[in-house]
């Protein structure tokens, strides 16, 4: 099987976003990068694939110079060889161009199943996925949890508000994994130490030949809303702590 | 010139759904600024008779498209008929909702139509003629003004978050072309939650417990007050990787990003990324004993002392009140 996992660099869930006082984005300063954490699932799901069906699994990766540890941590994860999509013409690259330089890489490549995460946790827009999956041609499975292999097609549950989703798609075909489709695995030593000579691909813009003009384009950043300070409810036991919570509820906030 | 707002309704099982209401009214109020039309696109197995409940929240025209292939919804079927209206019909603006298909189906569309997307929005509004896209990025930890360089301008909107405000028009019906193609996916089985209780991302009360619940049991106090408030549980990561709370319950930013009117938190101690998840909440309420847990710094209302002391109390007192 050919399988090709999309991974993005993004800032660990425990970072603090400073604003740029002049709303152009987000200070970079002190930030550490990590993989996309849907990305870790889809990277997993490629590699039990891999592992059951044989084949191999290709990493691909639009981002700045940094963005090679992740594809790196990808292929100590055990992924084979990797791609990775660099050029500062992408700095300001909207969902839709990366879509489009993926799908640029990815045309080249044997594919049955290509994988992305569901959202990247820092952007937030969630469409990667099924942009890439309109610029193969392929159909989309996004937020999936649960993925079985049937040799011409893939069976997958994805659940939707108030209901679990079961289909079945032909290949090739794109997944977008959610939480709850396996365990990451972690890089081994041993890993790390082969994916230093596995292979990484560098190109650049101009050789995927594509255009890197964003439609949606952030124009200004902004710090969220500060909220008004709390009360902290008073009482002396408490059942009259959660009077007075319900008083406030209903009285002040008006929330029940 | 491309001219007007147009939704993209959902539906589901022959009923509209919250945010389909929630589009329409926040399509009128960005259309009259211009005083352009609001249409909207309705895909399904004869649904035609939903168009004139669009028309009470102020949708002029519907677009229906009929055929038993769009039912239940795939995306690909959606995503080509719901093009081609648009296409046809040159809408200056068009919303989505930020619902799991609608997220699903607006970024298939804006590939199609080779336009930007603002994805999750929480505000939008016209200034200098131009849709402006307030969102969260890094799950609500800032905020991005978006603007979209083509035609037509797409956003989806956070449920809960626009009100649905009736306003009525015409809702008239124009039945289009909606021939599919034959799909490459099947949905073999459609499995429903029996619990009857709405999902996290749409619901108006959230009753949330963490690892303070000690283990799955503990979660009975919060189903009965979600009870008594018509609410819905949650959960923090710790609760669900602890295997105590299905996946589908966890709150946070690797999990469901939730805007209820109101947030109680029980025992969560509001580490980044669960804050991340429920912020936008209009009101926080917080149980927690450590009086230093950092979800004290969201919250609205604070109490200080033992969940499972304050909780039965909270649901006597709640009884009366909505009684
Ligand atoms: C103001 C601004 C500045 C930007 N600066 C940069 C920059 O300096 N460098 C840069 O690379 N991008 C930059 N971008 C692009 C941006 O970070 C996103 O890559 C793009 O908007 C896609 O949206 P998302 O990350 O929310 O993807 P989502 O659609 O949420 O991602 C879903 C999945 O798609 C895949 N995916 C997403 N992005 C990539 C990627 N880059 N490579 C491989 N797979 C991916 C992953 O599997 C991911 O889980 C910038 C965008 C803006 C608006
Ligand atoms: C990549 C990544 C992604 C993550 N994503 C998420 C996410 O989406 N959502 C999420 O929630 N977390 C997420 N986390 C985990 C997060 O960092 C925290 O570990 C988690 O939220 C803690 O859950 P908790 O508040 O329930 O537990 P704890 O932090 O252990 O807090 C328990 C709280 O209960 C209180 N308590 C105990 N007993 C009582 C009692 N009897 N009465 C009152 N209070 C009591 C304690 O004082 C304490 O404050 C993520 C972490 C990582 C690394």
């Amino acid at each position: 099987m050919n399988i090709i996992a999309c991974v993005k660099q993004v800032p660990d869930t425990e970072a603090q976003i400073k604003v740029k006082a002049d709303g152009s984005g987000i200070e970079e300063g002190q930030i550490k990068w990590v993989m996309n954490p849907y990305d870790e699932f889809g990277v997993e799901e490629a590699l039990k694939l891999k592992e059951k069906n044989g084949g191999d699994v290709t990493i691909v990766s639009v981002g700045p110079a940094r963005a090679m540890e992740t594809i790196r941590t990808a292929l100590a994860m055990g992924a084979d060889k990797g791609v990775h999509i660099c050029d500062p013409a992408f700095d300001n690259a909207d969902a839709y161009v990366i879509a489009n330089a993926l799908a640029a890489v990815i045309k080249t490549l044997p594919h049955d199943i290509i994988f992305c995460g569901q959202r990247a946790i820092d952007d937030d827009a969630g469409q990667v996925g099924a942009m890439l999956a309109e610029a193969l041609g392929l159909p989309q499975l996004t937020l999936v949890t649960k993925l079985e292999f049937a040799g011409a097609s893939v069976k997958v549950i994805r659940p939707i508000e108030g209901a679990q989703l079961s289909i079945e798609t032909a290949l090739p075909c794109i997944v977008t994994a959610q939480k709850g489709l396996n365990e990451p695995r972690y890089a081994s030593l041993p890993g790390i130490m082969k994916a230093k000579k596995k292979p990484v691909d560098v190109k650049n813009a101009a050789a995927l030949g594509i255009p890197t003009d964003a439609k949606a384009k952030v124009a200004k950043t902004i710090p969220p809303p500060a909220r008004p300070p709390g009360k902290i409810v008073c009482g002396d036991d408490p059942a009259q702590k959660a009077a007075e919570l319900g008083r406030l509820l209903r009285e002040e906030a008006k929330a029940i | 010139m491309a001219k007007g707002v147009m939704i993209v309704a959902e539906q589901r099982d022959g009923a509209l759904r919250k945010i389909s209401f929630e589009l329409a009214a926040t399509a009128r109020k960005l259309a009259d600024q211009s005083g352009d039309e609001v249409s909207a696109i309705l895909l399904g197995a004869g649904v035609e008779g939903l168009a004139a409940e669009l028309g009470k929240y102020g949708v002029d025209k519907v677009f229906v498209g009929d055929n038993a292939a769009l039912e239940p919804y795939v995306t690909e079927a959606h995503a080509a008929v719901a093009a081609k209206i648009i296409k046809d019909n040159d809408p200056a603006i068009v919303l989505f909702g930020a619902s799991v298909q609608g997220k699903d189906l607006s970024a298939r569309v804006a590939a199609k139509l080779a336009t930007g997307l603002a994805t999750d929005c929480t505000d939008v509004k016209i200034d200098g003629g131009k849709l402006v896209c307030t969102r969260p990025m890094y799950a609500g930890k800032c905020f991005g003004e978006v603007v979209i360089d083509a035609m037509p301008q797409i956003a989806s909107l956070r449920p809960n978050v626009f009100p649905a405000a009736e306003n009525a028009k015409a809702g008239a019906v124009t039945k289009v072309d909606a021939a599919v193609e034959a799909q490459k996916s099947k949905i073999l089985e459609v499995q429903k939650d029996t619990s009857g209780k709405v999902d996290l991302t749409e619901a108006n009360v959230i009753v949330s417990g963490g690892r303070g619940m000690k283990g799955p049991e503990g979660y009975a106090i919060l189903e009965e007050l979600a009870e008594v408030l018509k609410g819905t549980v949650g959960a923090s990561r710790a609760a669900v990787d602890a295997g105590w709370r299905p996946q589908k319950d966890q709150v946070g930013q690797t999990g469901k990003v939730v805007s209820p009117n109101l947030y109680i938190a029980c025992g969560i101690s509001g580490a980044i990324q669960h804050l991340a998840g429920m912020s936008s909440s209009k009101c926080i309420v917080a149980i927690n004993k450590d009086a230093e847990a950092p979800i004290f710094t969201k919250a609205d209302y604070g109490v200080v002392d033992d969940l499972f002391k304050v909780v039965p109390e909270l649901t006597a007192v709640c009884k009366k009140l909505v009684a």
